[in-house]
C-alpha cells in the first residue's frame, strides 16, 4: 500500500479569535472566487458588483427593515429545525411544515376573519398554525420512532404533499379562478409603532432566547443531546428514546407553525406555493453552520440573508439574471462548509508526526 | 391511451437516469440531496454544447455528433458537481445533507442563469434526440410503444441494466455495497473507501445529469421554460420506491411518469382536484417507505451507513 506522507488529526478546540479568522478567510476566498466567476460570466467589474450588494442590503431604511424581517423569518425556521437536528433527526421538511401552517393561518383569516372578534381571531390563527405544523412534523417522527423509517426522505416527500395542498386550496377556494389569493392585511397580525415588521422581529428574538434556554438549561434539552450523541447511551440511562423523538418533533413543528403564522399573518397576508421560497432548506444550513447554537445562528442567518438581498440588488443594478444570486450564494456556502474542516482537524506531515510522537 | 403510455415512458426515463445515478451514489453510503442541482447543471451543459455545435456546424450537423457532444458535455457537467460534493464530504468531511442542499441551490442557479442568458433556443437541437427508428410507424402499437423513442430512452434502460448487473454480480459492485453498508469493515478488508465514494458519486452524478438532458431535449422537445428541480426530488423518491434496485426502477420510473402526468389525461375531474392527483407520486413513495421499514426485510433496507461520513481516525 502507498505510504501516506501526511496525516489528519482532530485538533483541540481553537481559540475563538482564531476560528473567527479562519471563517473570515474562507469568506474572503469565496468572494474572490465569486468575483472571478462574475467577471467571466458578465464582464462587469466585481468591486462595483460588491458595492451594489452592500447597498442592496443596507442602502435605505426600507431595505434594512426588509433585511431584518427576512433574517427573522429565516432564523425562526432555523430555530424550529435545530432541536430535531441536535437529536440527529434530519428534518428536511421545514419547508412543508411552514407552508402547511401558513395554509392553516390563511384559511382562518379567510373564513373566520369577518365573523370573529380580532383578539379571538389572533388566538385561533395561532392555534391553527401551530397545530398544522405539529401534525406535519409528528407524522414522520411517529414512524421514525416506531419503525425507524428514514426521516430525511419522509420529510422531503411531505414538503411536496404540502405544496400540492396549497395549490389545490388556491384553485378551489379563490373565486376568480386565477389561483392568486388577494392579500388580507386587515386580518393580519397587529402593526407595532407603525413598523409592519417590528412584531415579527420581537417574537423571533424572544423565541431565540427561549430555544437557547430549552436546549442548554432544561432536562428535555439535555435528553435531546444525549439521544443525538448516542441512542444506546440514552436507552442505558433510562431515557425513553421514542418519547423524546416524538416530543422534540412536536416542539420543532410548533416552531415551524409560528414561522408560518409570521410569514402569512405578519408579512404576506396571503399564500402561494412559493411563500416559503426554499427557506426550509436554507434553515438547515443556517442551523448546521451555527453549530445548533441559537446565538451563532443569529449571525449565520444574517449572513445568508445579506448575501441573498445583496445579490438580488446586483441583478437589478446590472441587469443580470436574478439566478446569479443563487450561484454566488452557492459558492460562498461551499467555502464556509469546507472551512469547517480546518477548524476541526489539522494536517500533519509524516515528519512532523514523528516529532510529535 | 397510447399517447399517455408513450408520454409516461418519455418522462419516466428522465426519472430513471436520476434514480440510477442516485442509487449508485447511495450504495456507496452517500445521500446526495444535490441531485436536483446536478440534473439542472447536466441539462445546462448538454443544451449549451448542443447550441454551440449546431451554430458551428449549421445545416451540415451530423446526427452522431449532435447527439454525442451534448451527452459527453452533460456527463462532464454532472461529474464536476459530483466532484465538488465528494471533495467536501469525503476529503473535507462536511455534512452530506447540508452539502447536498447547497449543491442544489448552486445548480438551480447555474441553470436558471443559462436559460435567462441564452433564452430557450434548444428546440432546434431537440429533433436529434426525439428522432427514432424510421420503421417504427409501420408497426402499429408495438412500434409506438417500443420503437418510437429517441436515443436517450434506450440509453437510460441500458445504463439501468448495466448498473444493476455491476452492483449485484461483480466484485466492484460487492465492494461498493460493502463501503455503503459498513465502511470500517470494508476499509479493514483493504478496500479504499475514499476512492470508491469519489468514483461512485461522480459516476452517479454523470448519469443523473443525463436525466436533466433527457427531460429538456426529449420530453419537453427543447422548450425549456421551467425548472427541473422537482424532477430531481422525484428521482430521489424513486430510489426509495424501487428499494435501491436500478432494474426495478425501469418499471418504477414509468409508473412515476404516469402518476406525474395522469392529472392532465384524466377527464371529468375538476381543475382543482388535478392538484390532488399531482400529490400521488409523493404519497406513493411515503407509503412504500413506511411499508418497507415496517416489514424490515434485510434486502429492502437503505444502505446502513447512508448519510454518514467515514473517518478512519475516529473509529
Amino acid at each position: 500500500m502507498k505510504k501516506m506522507n501526511f496525516h489528519i488529526v482532530k485538533r483541540e478546540p481553537m481559540a475563538w479569535y482564531k476560528s473567527v479568522l479562519v471563517r473570515a478567510a474562507a469568506i474572503v476566498a469565496a468572494l474572490l472566487v465569486s468575483a472571478v466567476v462574475i467577471t467571466i460570466l458578465t464582464g462587469k467589474n466585481p468591486f462595483e458588483v460588491y458595492a451594489s450588494m452592500v447597498s442592496g442590503a443596507f442602502g435605505s431604511s426600507l431595505r434594512i427593515w426588509s433585511l431584518l424581517q427576512n433574517t427573522a423569518i429565516l432564523l425562526c425556521i432555523s430555530l424550529a429545525v435545530t432541536p430535531a437536528f441536535k437529536m440527529k433527526f434530519w428534518n428536511c421538511g421545514a419547508e412543508g411544515q411552514v407552508l402547511i401552517s401558513g395554509l392553516a393561518t390563511t384559511a382562518v383569516m379567510m373564513f373566520l376573519g369577518d365573523s370573529l372578534p380580532y383578539p379571538v381571531l389572533l388566538l385561533v390563527m395561532l392555534a391553527a398554525s401551530v397545530l398544522a405544523g405539529v401534525i406535519w412534523a409528528v407524522i414522520p417522527a411517529f414512524f421514525k420512532a416506531m419503525w425507524n423509517t428514514n426521516e430525511t426522505l419522509f420529510t422531503l416527500m411531505m414538503n411536496y404533499v404540502a405544496i400540492q395542498f396549497v395549490a389545490f386550496f388556491l384553485k378551489y377556494f379563490v373565486k376568480s379562478g386565477s389561483g392568486v389569493l388577494a392579500p388580507m392585511p386587515e386580518h393580519g397580525l397587529p402593526v407595532l409603532a407603525g413598523q409592519s415588521y417590528l412584531l415579527n422581529i420581537i417574537i423571533v428574538v424572544a423565541l431565540t432566547v427561549l430555544v437557547y434556554i430549552y436546549l442548554k438549561k432544561t432536562k428535555q434539552g439535555y435528553e435531546i443531546s444525549v439521544v443525538g450523541e448516542s441512542e444506546n447511551t440514552a436507552k442505558y440511562i433510562g431515557i425513553n428514546v421514542r418519547k423524546v423523538v416524538v416530543r422534540t418533533l412536536v416542539v420543532s413543528g410548533a416552531l415551524c407553525g409560528i414561522a408560518g403564522l409570521l410569514l402569512v399573518g405578519g408579512t404576506n397576508h396571503t399564500i402561494s406555493t412559493t411563500t416559503v421560497d426554499g427557506r426550509g432548506f436554507t434553515a438547515i444550513m443556517v442551523s448546521w453552520l451555527g453549530k445548533f447554537n441559537p446565538v451563532y445562528m443569529v449571525m449565520t442567518s444574517f449572513l445568508i440573508v445579506f448575501l441573498q438581498r445583496g445579490a438580488s440588488q446586483v441583478s437589478t443594478d446590472f441587469r443580470l439574471p436574478s439566478a446569479i444570486s443563487d450561484i454566488v450564494t452557492g459558492i460562498i456556502l461551499f467555502f464556509i462548509i469546507g472551512c469547517e474542516f480546518f477548524l476541526q482537524y489539522k494536517i500533519l506531515s509524516a515528519k512532523n508526526r514523528k516529532e510529535n510522537d | 391511451m397510447l399517447a399517455f403510455l408513450v408520454s409516461s415512458i418519455r418522462l419516466g426515463m428522465a426519472f430513471l437516469f436520476g434514480s440510477t445515478g442516485e442509487t449508485i451514489t447511495e450504495k456507496s453510503g452517500h445521500l446526495n440531496l444535490g441531485i436536483p442541482g446536478v440534473m439542472c447543471v447536466g441539462a445546462s451543459c448538454g443544451c449549451f454544447a448542443e447550441y454551440l455545435y449546431l451554430s458551428e456546424a449549421g445545416p451540415n450537423a451530423n446526427y452522431f455528433l449532435a447527439v454525442f457532444i451534448p451527452i459527453i458535455a452533460t456527463m462532464l457537467g454532472g461529474a464536476v458537481m459530483g466532484l465538488i460534493f465528494s471533495f467536501l464530504t469525503v476529503t473535507l468531511r462536511a455534512n452530506q445533507n447540508v452539502t447536498g442542499l447547497v449543491l442544489t441551490t448552486f445548480g438551480v442557479g447555474v441553470s436558471d442563469y443559462m436559460i435567462a442568458e441564452t433564452g430557450a433556443v434548444y428546440s432546434k437541437g431537440s429533433r436529434f434526440f426525439t428522432s427514432s427508428f424510421p420503421f417504427a410507424e409501420d408497426l402499429g402499437w408495438f412500434g409506438e410503444i417500443f420503437l418510437s423513442h429517441g436515443i436517450l430512452i434506450y440509453l437510460a434502460i441500458i445504463i439501468a441494466l448495466v448498473s444493476s448487473f455491476v452492483l449485484t454480480k461483480t466484485r466492484v459492485g460487492l465492494n461498493l455495497r460493502a463501503v455503503g453498508e459498513n465502511p470500517a469493515t470494508a476499509d479493514a478488508a483493504g478496500i479504499n473507501v475514499s476512492r470508491y465514494r469519489y468514483a461512485a458519486t461522480c459516476i452517479g452524478c454523470a448519469i443523473a445529469g443525463l436525466g436533466g438532458l433527457s427531460f429538456i431535449m426529449d420530453y419537453l422537445n427543447g422548450n425549456w421554460e421551467y425548472c427541473i428541480d422537482a424532477i430531481g426530488w422525484l428521482a430521489i423518491a424513486l430510489v426509495i420506491f424501487t428499494v435501491w434496485k436500478p432494474s426495478v426502477a425501469i418499471i418504477g420510473s414509468i409508473i412515476f411518469g404516469a402518476l406525474y402526468i395522469a392529472s392532465s389525461y384524466i377527464t371529468g375531474v375538476s381543475f382543482a382536484s388535478k392538484e390532488i392527483f399531482k400529490m400521488l407520486p409523493y404519497v406513493v413513495t411515503i407509503i412504500v417507505l413506511v411499508f418497507t421499514s415496517i416489514r424490515n426485510k434485510r434486502e429492502n433496507q437503505p444502505p446502513q451507513s447512508l448519510g454518514l461520513s467515514y473517518f478512519r481516525e475516529e473509529r
